[in-house]
């Protein structure tokens, strides 16, 4: 597949989830997990160095920790709402028009498992661009229609007119196996890239839709060595990239 | 000069079974535990609480106190899913308007400013919409012509928020880095308690943009240190991680029974009691 490569499986993951904010420009980075915490950062550090990164809590933070601005809960909504921001959220389910879910299984009247609650996937979907992180990607997880929809999908956003679609984009869903995105003419899920080890009839047996898909699936790229440099020594010295997504 | 300060008691005795209640802070962060500990020594039932949900909702839900809870999410922070709140929510314990976390803000904005509604963006297009029947939308009057969702009032019988510090008329300061919207829940509630981990005379040299929550909307305060727990209240102290997990994972009999069946210095004193075990 990809012999001369010495990246690991979470690494490719790294890789992808940065290039989700490549040439994003002066914008808040929203991480939601590990690995895309370590994308931005990496992206950061690298390609994207205008973007914007909080502590995890109130503060805007430069790469060595110190705070350069303030940004509480209401702050933060604030600029949900103007635009200026790129958030990689997690997804319990995701269907095949980027309709996004991590309220509750099942019934939402009386549901089999309840989860977080919409929490502001709805304000974020809406508002800024929104991509996803799957670090299991399963036919569990890629359904054909969400329980809940959380995080408004394409089709969701059209059926609700002007106001819904003005700033709704989702650029792009990484998973353990690939990397996805929405350029279709319908809005339906295509597949990008595959992480090297992994092939294309992986990724389709691994989800609940058919999906879109090139004449010739490409291998999500090659870290750089100073990129694995990074990754190895400064971001994630203690490996915790590898508890998330283990090697294949 | 009003002196508003009282027990935790006092509170819950203006407190009524079938209220609008508003809690402040955010998930597991600067909760009001003390007061919500307090009412869980009262018969009060039958609430519709509005929060950012954290332990206070795990809390009333597990004592089968909430009617209605209006929330964007209920989490424990270091641990996403709360497990009360969880388990409550699958056997049908309540009725949940599941709406987003700006809708919230919004309706607490509105509520504040005792307007009806305010219009948001979020929403459409959400199942938001389909599980809330009753909310509607509102058309831009301006060449736009766009239509947004009118995010309805929060309005709330009382509110119970928890802060660093506060003076014997109602005034509170903040000290960590995030005021969260507790501010907003005092100016939208009929009745507003504050507890705070202490009692100041004045505020001294204190940042003015520290000093939060105004008298004016505060109708008692309350000081209970360590109060917040075990949420964080930084700087002060920061979250009981170890007792959080120990409650997540303890069955609600169990754990209510030790911690909660005496009053506030009895469950500070069951906390350090279960901290010494655990040496």
């Amino acid at each position: 597949m990809s012999p001369t490569s010495t990246a690991t499986r979470a690494e490719f993951c790294v890789i992808a989830c940065a290039e989700a904010w490549r040439d994003n420009g002066e914008v808040l980075a929203s991480p939601m997990g590990l690995i895309p915490s370590l994308g931005a950062r990496l992206a950061r550090r690298t390609f994207s160095p205008d973007l914007l990164l909080t502590d995890g809590e109130a503060l805007l933070v430069g790469p060595d920790g110190t705070a350069e601005g303030w940004l509480p809960y209401r702050r933060h909504l604030a600029l949900v709402t103007g635009g200026k921001r790129h958030v990689m959220m997690g997804a319990s389910q995701l269907d095949r028009f980027g309709n996004q879910n991590i309220s509750c299984i099942g019934d939402w009247q009386r549901p089999d498992r309840q989860l977080l609650g919409v929490r502001g996937a709805p304000v974020n979907t809406l508002n800024n661009p929104v991509s996803y992180w799957v670090p299991k990607h399963s036919a569990r997880v890629f359904v054909e229609r969400v329980d809940m929809i959380c995080g408004v999908g394409y089709d969701s956003a059209a059926a609700a007119g002007p106001s819904a679609t003005r700033y709704h984009r989702i650029p792009r869903v990484v998973s353990h196996l690939g990397v996805f995105d929405f350029e279709t003419p319908d809005h339906t899920m295509r597949l990008v890239s595959v992480h090297p080890g992994v092939t294309a009839g992986q990724v389709q047996e691994a989800t609940g839709f058919p999906l879109a898909l090139p004449d010739e699936v490409p291998f999500t790229r090659e870290p750089t060595a100073e990129e694995l440099r990074l990754i190895r020594t400064e971001l994630d010295p203690e490996r915790r990239r590898d508890r998330e997504v283990p090697s294949a | 000069m009003t002196d508003k300060t009282m027990t935790p008691e006092d509170v819950v005795s203006r407190l009524r079974s079938g209220m609008t209640l508003g809690i402040g802070g955010w998930g597991a962060r600067r909760k009001p535990m003390a007061l919500v500990r307090a009412l869980l020594r009262s018969d009060i039932t039958d609430l519709t609480v509005l929060s950012y949900g954290g332990p206070d909702v795990g809390l009333l839900a597990a004592a089968g106190r909430i009617r209605t809870l209006v929330a964007a999410f209920v989490t424990l922070d270091s641990i996403p899913l709360e497990p009360h709140f969880r388990a409550a929510r699958q056997r049908g314990a309540f009725e949940l308007r599941e709406i987003d976390e700006a809708m919230f803000l919004w309706g607490l904005t509105a509520a504040a400013h005792r307007l009806p509604f305010l219009p948001v963006r979020a929403g459409l297009g959400s199942d938001v919409m389909r599980v809330n029947p009753g909310l509607r939308t509102v058309t831009s009057p301006y060449e736009d012509g766009e239509t947004f969702v009118a995010a309805p009032a929060l309005r709330m019988d009382a509110a119970l928020v928890h802060l660093n510090r506060a003076d014997r008329r109602g005034n509170g300061q903040y000290l960590g880095p995030d005021p969260y919207f507790d501010d907003l829940f005092c100016a939208a509630a009929e009745e507003a308690y504050v507890s705070c981990e202490r009692l100041v005379d004045d505020f001294g040299t204190a940042l003015p943009q520290t000093l939060l929550v105004q008298r004016h909307t505060v109708t008692g305060v309350v000081e209970t240190p360590n109060g917040a727990h075990f949420t964080c209240c930084v700087p002060d102290h920061h979250r009981d991680e170890a007792f959080q997990r120990m409650y997540a994972t303890t069955p609600w009999p169990e754990f209510a029974e030790r911690f909660l069946s005496g009053d506030e210095k009895a469950y500070q004193s069951a906390v350090q009691a279960w901290h010494e075990e655990q040496r």
